[in-house]
């Protein structure tokens, strides 16, 4: 190894190495970090000297999981979902959370109580609640528009290339209630064999008409692109290319997905106290109010809602667009975290060979 | 004769023979040791790291350390014992632990791989596992029934031995059922040898549509002038030197539903609006693009068999009353018979291991088996498994190699 | 190709037919590189000609996308363009810092490779060499082995270098396997890390080292190194005076081989490298999966120039190195 000595004090003198005070933040990419780096990095930053790298990931949890279990970790800390935080948690992978080590609402409420229910976890703190919706290409369609989940299965009815997310946490629980499974009863379906036979059979029906995507900022591209006239999507990324690039696409509120994400360090985090800093400064109640200026994501303390005004452009009303807006809520399925901690690994089974078959 | 050498001496009196063998194997291990650096770099950062790679294939101690009480029980009772209280109390331990070390997830991921829908098993149990009280067996089996299934304790003993051949089953679609016999797993979960075969066959096509394209044109590059078929050659040459990101982007630009050839076919009026043709995010994208990055790697070998058949032998056989076409199939075409070889063998080599470009452009039934390599090691972290289809995989490649160097030979790799 | 005079007329078609086909395989090889180019200069952020570039209007072309790989992850990118526009830009743009890293992870990754590369091939080229075929197939390997399984097993050792070994105990007799780790005793590991990258690229490159060197080295006369000898040059003065004239255009074709293998490789940068060291590949990796902006194409056209200069470097040192050894081009 004596070349990879002379070649590391080359490294070294010609002055790469990192320097100690910087964050490895791994997030989803897209208008989505960037509401992240407008409302939390620069500030914090600003305040602290403290640099943040931004690592864009596909689903953060994975570099995550791997980092941990290969014992190379790099990340201090990331962006997941409900189910990963749990799951994660419960496989030892990330560092416990003291609520109490959050700060307070203005009013003094202390932080347990001004999240919203679940949004606490061992684990994990979350910062938004946010929606899978799908949206369609409004110019794609000269008489009857989409409107309900179903018809992004109506092949007949609306012709044309769908995206959907190339997983099937979503893309099931999507095909029940298309086929017209109440959203209260989704889980219980699905965790039966002949559930889960019919959210595949449901999903046979449009497979040659997908476009699959796997990063979060490809749907409002595919739909630009006019690669599919309809996709399913994040809402605040459908919102985004609306508001700023004027894109003619139209959201379809109805069967919405509701999950939160979450910030979560890993164990063995390389800056853990830096770490821990900028997740209390973050997860403040004026912080996560800031994000929705740039983003249609609600925030998940309760005293961040008052606050939430107008988007970044200073005209847009920020509040019909949330995902939480009652309006937007109808038929709307809230994820089942234990579930997918608990099905994930035989559900991506199923559905790979069911992709490849 | 012998005699004669034996007594041949040289000028400082040694025999011949000896200082022969002498100065010979000094100049081998100065030989050596000019090759012995590089070897030894290889064998450290490329063929060890892929022997550790494939060693966690068949060595998975997941379940063996998250899971020592059982290992015990199955150490001390063979294979067809009755499933007792013992074993029952051996896993009520187990799960104590394994909700304080926090493992009960990558435990039960680990029998998950081989008995579907069991991790929640282990979680559920672990969660509960402080209020388990003797007699274990009920206890466990009013939590789950499952926990008494004949299955699930044939895959935790198979399971219970680290050093395991469970992957490469899984990794050919197959399982073993509760008596330990191998049979093919459900149908809607086969999946690999689809992908294996596919990746093959899509090869094998792109190795062929190589072929059909380079014969011509090294053909034409064989038979023109030296100097204009130099030129000709940076035609060739180009692409091979460019980066493959840039040539997958540019099939990206020219493929898609709104890009270059789709609107080249509207505008002449061959395709209405609503006609556009999905070229791309299918096999469609993956075989055009590999077809024409693997293209030059048929070419050069073509041209440089080609280049030096005499072009009287053809007209030989036309002045001995062949029609062109029997003279090109008697006479030319034998004789680029090894170029053919070389071409497609190599083609073939490396589009087996594709990854990158059917990972842009191939969508959902443009994936080849390196992409669900990738799938495994970077998003489900099955790592034994990624191994054991990397281990399939490099196996083939390793026979295609070993065919390449016994009909080919390696020294006649040649770039450019 | 001339056709012969006794061609019939069906042949004469025929042979234009051939022309007409090999013209189309040409432009098969040959246009996806080029369209990238006009491409680029689109003013409309679109992947098509639009009507003005068609029409050859002024206003249909721009150089916005290259500006905006200038200004892409700048801290003030609307700044007065003086000398801090520019350090910014020099510390801060994205297209910049994964130059830097490609730069210097491709000229690392060479000398490493030419090095040890052009030293075996010498002794791979001599006739003494003991199991020769063997040791070549091994090390021409790294180009065979699809990248997928080199990756994962580099990522696999380079996170946590050492190896299974069997151990046995005695009471009862058994058989069990322990592990040497590097990282676990010494907190050794190069996942992460440039030198890990560095390796990583330097094994990938040495096949192509390798065969440009040897084939340079096939028809070298030994007997050159000899008369060398016998006329007093000591082993250095040998290869440095005679050895290294004949096969420096090899070595160069190689080092250029590698550094092109770094420079374009992507597949082990994504899964051992870090967020500190992304290559231009890996950025552009990012990009074609997210979002295909022109910014891409930018790039792409760029790196298209730069293989051209490549390739015409590689084409004059090869005809150099067939005049120097009196070989007649093939």
């Amino acid at each position: 190894m004596k070349t990879t000595l002379i070649l590391t004090t080359a490294l070294v003198a010609s002055g790469f190495a990192a320097s100690a005070q910087e964050l490895n933040v791994v997030s989803w990419g897209g208008s989505y970090t960037k509401s992240q780096v407008e409302a939390y990095h620069k500030p914090f930053t600003e305040m602290t000297g403290i640099k943040i790298n931004s690592i864009d990931a596909d689903n953060p949890a994975t570099p995550l999981k791997t980092q941990v279990e290969a014992g190379n970790v790099t990340i201090d800390l990331a962006d997941i979902e409900l189910s990963d935080a749990i799951r994660l948690c419960d496989e030892g992978l990330l560092e416990p959370i003291d609520p109490a080590s959050l700060p307070p609402a203005p009013d003094g409420t202390p932080a347990i109580e001004d999240f919203v229910d679940g949004a606490l976890q061992d684990c994990a703190v979350a910062t938004i609640v946010w929606g899978t919706i799908y949206a369609y290409d409004t110019t794609k369609f000269t008489g009857e528009k989409p409107s309900k989940i179903g018809d992004f299965f109506d092949t007949e009815k609306f012709p044309g290339k769908r995206g959907l997310l190339k997983a099937p946490k979503r893309s099931l629980e999507m095909a029940l209630l298309a086929d017209g499974v109440p959203a209260a009863e989704v889980y219980d379906v699905l965790g039966t064999p002949e559930g889960v036979d019919r959210a595949f059979a449901k999903l046979d029906t449009i497979k040659n008409d997908v476009v699959w995507w796997e990063a979060g900022a490809q749907p409002p591209q595919l739909l630009a692109d006019g690669e599919v006239v309809m996709t399913t999507a994040y809402n605040g990324r459908i919102f985004n290319a609306i508001a700023d690039e004027g894109k003619p696409f139209q959201i379809v509120w109805d069967g919405q997905y509701i999950d939160f994400d979450l910030w979560a360090i890993p164990k063995g985090a390389p800056n853990l106290e830096a770490a821990k800093q900028f997740l209390a400064f973050s997860t403040d109640t004026q912080r996560l109010a800031d994000q929705a200026k740039w983003i249609a994501y609600g925030p998940a303390r309760k005293s961040s809602a008052s606050l939430v005004g107008l988007y970044q452009d200073g005209k847009i009303e920020m509040a019909p667009h949330m995902p939480t807006n009652p309006d937007n809520m109808t038929n709307s399925l809230v994820n089942d975290p234990e579930f997918w901690a608990d099905h994930d690994v035989e559900l991506n089974e199923r559905f790979n060979a069911w992709l490849a078959g | 004769m012998t005699d004669t050498t034996a007594l041949l001496t040289t000028a400082d009196g040694k025999p011949l023979k000896s200082a022969l063998a002498k100065s010979q194997g000094r100049a081998r291990r100065r030989a050596f040791l000019l090759v012995a650096p590089l070897f030894f770099f290889v064998l450290l950062t490329f063929i060890i790291p892929i022997g550790q790679m494939l060693f966690q294939s068949v060595y998975n101690p997941t379940f063996t350390q998250a899971a020592p009480n059982l290992v015990r029980w199955f150490d001390e009772n063979p294979a067809g014992s009755q499933i007792d209280e013992a074993a029952f109390a051996a896993l009520a331990a187990d799960l104590k632990q394994m909700k304080t070390d926090k493992t009960a997830g990558s435990a039960g991921t680990r029998i998950n791989y081989d008995m579907p829908g069991t991790r929640s098993l282990f979680t559920a149990a672990a969660r509960k596992a402080d209020k388990l009280e003797p007699p274990y067996r009920e206890a466990l089996l009013e939590i789950d029934k499952t926990w008494g299934d004949p299955m699930l304790w044939r895959v935790m003993r198979s399971a219970a031995s680290a050093l395991t051949a469970d992957f490469y089953l899984a990794a050919l679609d197959l399982t073993r059922d509760d008596t330990g016999a191998i049979i093919s797993v459900a149908q809607d979960r086969q999946v690999y040898v689809t992908l294996f075969a596919r990746t093959f066959l899509l090869s094998g096509l792109i190795t062929g549509l190589c072929l059909v394209l380079a014969f011509p044109i090294a053909h034409l590059l064989a038979t023109l002038p030296l100097a204009r078929s130099n030129l000709l050659m940076i035609l060739v040459l180009l692409p091979f030197w460019t980066s493959l990101l840039v040539r997958t982007t540019s099939w990206m630009v020219l493929l898609q539903g709104q890009g270059v050839v789709n609107n080249v076919l509207v505008s002449l009026g061959i395709l209405g609006e609503d006609g556009r043709i999905q070229m791309m995010y299918n096999q469609t994208g993956t075989i055009i693009a590999m077809t024409h990055i693997l293209l030059p790697f048929m070419v050069l070998p073509l041209y440089s068999v080609m280049r030096p058949i005499p072009p009287s032998y053809v007209r030989a056989a036309r002045s001995l009353g062949a029609s062109s076409w029997t003279a090109f199939r008697r006479v030319y075409l034998p004789q680029t018979l090894p170029g053919i070889g070389a071409g497609a063998l190599l083609v073939f080599i490396l589009a087996v291991g594709y990854y990158i470009t059917p990972a842009l452009v191939g969508g959902a039934d443009g994936q080849l088996i390196s992409n669900l390599i990738a799938f495994h090691m970077q998003k489900s972290l099955n790592w034994s498994l990624a191994a054991a289809l990397a281990g399939l995989l490099l196996a083939a490649v390793l026979a295609l190699y070993w065919l390449y160097d016994r009909v080919v030979g390696i020294d006649n790799l040649k770039l450019g | 190709m001339a056709l012969p005079i006794y061609a019939s007329p069906l042949e004469r078609v025929w042979h234009y037919t051939y022309l007409v086909i090999c013209g189309l395989i040409f432009l098969f090889l040959i246009a996806p590189i080029l369209i990238v180019i006009p491409l680029s200069f689109n003013a409309e952020p679109y992947f098509t000609f639009t009507e003005k570039m068609l029409a050859f209007d002024p206003e249909g072309y721009s150089m916005r996308w290259y500006d905006s790989l200038l200004t892409f992850g700048m801290q003030n990118p609307d700044a007065p363009r003086d000398a801090s526009w520019w350090r910014d830009v020099w510390h801060n743009t994205t297209w910049v810092q994964v130059t830097k890293n490609s730069v210097i992870i491709g000229v690392f990754a060479t000398i490493v490779a030419t090095v040890l590369g052009t030293l075996a091939a010498l002794g791979l080229s001599r006739p003494e060499m003991p199991y020769r075929r063997t040791i070549m197939a091994v090390l021409i390997s790294p180009m065979i082995v699809p990248i997928i399984i080199s990756a994962t097993g580099m990522f696999f050792f380079f996170s946590n270098p050492g190896f299974p070994y069997p151990t046995i105990s005695f009471s009862p007799f058994e058989i069990g396997i322990g592990h040497f780790s590097l990282r676990e005793e010494y907190g050794f590991k190069l996942a992460n890390s440039y030198p890990g990258i560095i390796l990583a690229h330097a094994v990938l490159g040495i096949p192509f080292v390798i065969i440009t060197v040897t084939a340079t080295l096939v028809g070298f006369d030994q007997s050159l190194t000899r008369a060398a000898a016998s006329l007093g040059a000591n082993p250095r003065t040998t290869f440095f005076r005679v050895i290294m004239p004949l096969i420096l255009p090899g070595v160069v074709s190689g080092a250029l081989f590698a550094f092109v293998t770094s420079f374009d490789e992507v597949v082990a940068v994504l899964f051992i490298a870090d967020y500190e060291q992304q290559t231009i590949p890996r950025q552009m990796w990012n990009g074609i999966r997210e979002q295909i902006s022109p910014q891409i194409l930018a790039v792409a056209t760029i790196l298209v120039i730069i293989s051209i200069a490549l390739l015409a470097t590689v084409e004059l040192l090869r005809r150099r190195s067939e005049r120097l050894r009196g070989v007649t081009p093939r």
